[in-house]
């Protein structure tokens, strides 16, 4: 937790004081070619992430927050620019991290069971210990009762939660999340959030947690990154003074979450306007 | 978990399992008295309206082939295209998830043979009969091989479209668990193009059946193929017939089979 309160308008490195870095980003860029233009997705994009940090990344749609996790996972390569992770420099897929994606990954011939086994059968774990690692994760996130159903028997909100479960089993060190509860509704979404926090003050994993809604970001993070619409660069880096553990109910009540908010918010809002009128 | 979300879940599961469509509820009823009606119709013609010489009767049918058990000569001819036509889809079937699932692997082998591939899948199988004929004599060998290749082109193209259609998501979710190459093909590619496989077998089991029928038709001493061409060749109408119907109870049987087979490989469904 840190006392001071720091903002840093338009840093090139921004880095936590005191744990070493867990990822580490500089002057990433990240282009492609599509319809024979060359688009820009990131630009000069340098960031640090601690070990144990939760850092959310919020940003108008566009920004690429998405290729972004893409890169610190290792499925897409920068086209220019380093990435370490845990100080050593990235090659291919990740498989120190755990990668939550917004789209649906399941398996659909599979029950929920053997869903979150997946990783557990690709690390060649015996099967009753895997078992017994399955059925714990799904008392964890609250599946209890489901575990021979399959993806298609369930709601979005439970897919999320055998989505994250099938992430948290084989205990990576850093979990990479891409608006993990976008599409579901407030109350369900305030509740997975507490879990999530819960989980994470328990393991201290460190957590990129991409989301567009700043609330959630500033409720679960320790720092925010706000990237600017295309080509995405970092516009603002708040540190969240808020004290942990934190209520996810409560905590938007707090003077100081009123603070982030509103410069959150003054920091993002130029782009969110000139894409609706776009 | 809370509790509106369990619950909703539940009915709708129940829904599912219990719930019967009220307008389906005598559709068997329904096609047993068409197939009567159709039967009585034929029966009625046949003497009446048409010379029995050119479409027999149902009643004149029923006696061949109750003739036709009796001598066991039907379930003789019965068991030779049966044989033909399983060894037949065997092979090609099999041929065809291998051959479809290692082009799948390549996006420039799978470009560079399609239009060769395509041009072969174009050329009506029966006109090959000839030619295995030529090359095999009048054995069960040319009509296994003509079996084989109808169904093997079938299986092809439907494991190959169902290697290419799977979610790029799903490869690149396994891909960040840490799957290697194996691992992804066998827990991703063959469970998800199984349904495609499924559909190449469902399509390919017919034409199967009439590669071997109609090379048992064109040189051959046994099998319905030839049994039917035999009874046609005597001005036997009712022989004719017969055979036809031999061949509709076997497909009906054998697609019955496989879409039983199918149910219970994908009740995740």
């Amino acid at each position: 937790m840190r006392l001071a309160k720091r903002t840093e308008n338009n840093p090139v490195r921004a880095e936590m004081s005191g744990s070493p870095a867990m990822i580490s980003l500089s002057d990433v860029c990240k282009s492609f070619v599509a319809h024979g233009d060359r688009v820009t997705v990131l630009e000069n994009l340098s960031l640090s992430v601690a070990k144990g940090e939760f850092l959310a990344i919020v940003g108008p749609s566009g920004s690429g927050k998405s290729t972004l996790l893409n890169i610190i996972a290792g499925i897409e390569p920068p086209s220019s620019g380093t990435i370490h992770y845990d100080g050593k420099p990235m090659r291919g897929v990740s498989t120190h991290v755990g990668y939550l994606t917004q789209h649906d990954s399941l398996l659909p011939w599979r029950t929920v069971a053997e869903n979150i086994a997946v990783p557990l059968e690709i690390r060649h774990v015996l099967r009753h210990e895997s078992q017994a690692q399955v059925s714990a994760i799904v008392r964890t996130v609250g599946l209890s009762g489901f575990e021979r159903h399959h993806p298609r028997q369930l709601s979005g909100g439970m897919r999320k939660r055998v989505m994250l479960a099938r992430t948290l089993v084989y205990d990576p060190e850093t979990i990479l999340m891409d608006e993990p509860f976008g599409p579901l509704d407030a109350q369900l979404k305030t509740v997975l959030q507490g879990e999530l926090l819960r989980l994470w003050s328990n393991s201290r994993k460190t957590i990129v947690f991409v989301t567009h809604d700043i609330v959630e970001a500033i409720t679960l993070a320790d720092r925010v990154v706000v990237l600017s619409s295309r080509p995405g660069r970092i516009k603002l880096i708040e540190h969240i003074s808020l004290d942990r553990p934190r209520d996810v109910h409560g905590v938007r009540f707090l003077p100081a979450f009123e603070d982030h908010y509103r410069r959150l918010w003054d920091s993002i809002e130029v782009d969110v306007r000139r894409e609706a009128s776009r | 978990m809370s509790a509106p979300d369990v619950a909703g879940d539940l009915i709708a599961e129940q829904r599912v399992l219990h719930g019967v469509p009220q307008r389906g509820r005598h559709i068997w009823l329904y096609r047993f008295v068409l197939l009567i009606v159709f039967l009585a119709v034929w029966q009625f013609a046949a003497g009446h309206l048409v010379d029995p010489f050119w479409t027999s009767s149902p009643s004149a049918i029923a006696e061949t082939l109750a003739k036709w058990l009796r001598s066991g000569l039907l379930l003789r001819h019965l068991s030779v295209t049966f044989e033909e036509t399983a060894t037949g889809f065997v092979i090609g079937a099999f041929l065809g998830i291998i051959c479809g699932t290692a082009v799948g692997q390549n996006e420039i082998i799978a470009r560079t043979i399609d239009p060769f591939v395509t041009a072969l899948y174009g050329v009506p199988k029966i006109a090959l009969a000839p030619l295995f004929i030529m090359w095999f004599g009048i054995g069960l060998m040319p009509k296994i091989v003509l079996a084989a290749i109808s169904v093997f082109f079938l299986v092809f193209f439907n494991t190959l479209g169902g290697i290419r259609e799977v979610d790029p998501k799903l490869i690149e979710a396994m891909r960040t668990m840490g799957a290697s190459r194996w691992d992804i093909q066998r827990k991703v590619m063959i469970p998800a193009s199984l349904p495609w496989i499924f559909l190449g077998f469902k399509l390919g089991l017919p034409y199967g059946f009439v590669g071997a029928v109609a090379a048992e038709m064109m040189a051959s001493n046994q099998g319905i193929g030839f049994l039917t061409q035999s009874s046609a060749g005597q001005f036997d109408t009712a022989g004719v017939f017969s055979g036809l119907l031999a061949l509709m109870v076997v497909t009906s049987g054998l697609n019955e089979a496989l879409g039983l087979l199918e149910r219970w490989i994908f009740r995740w469904r």
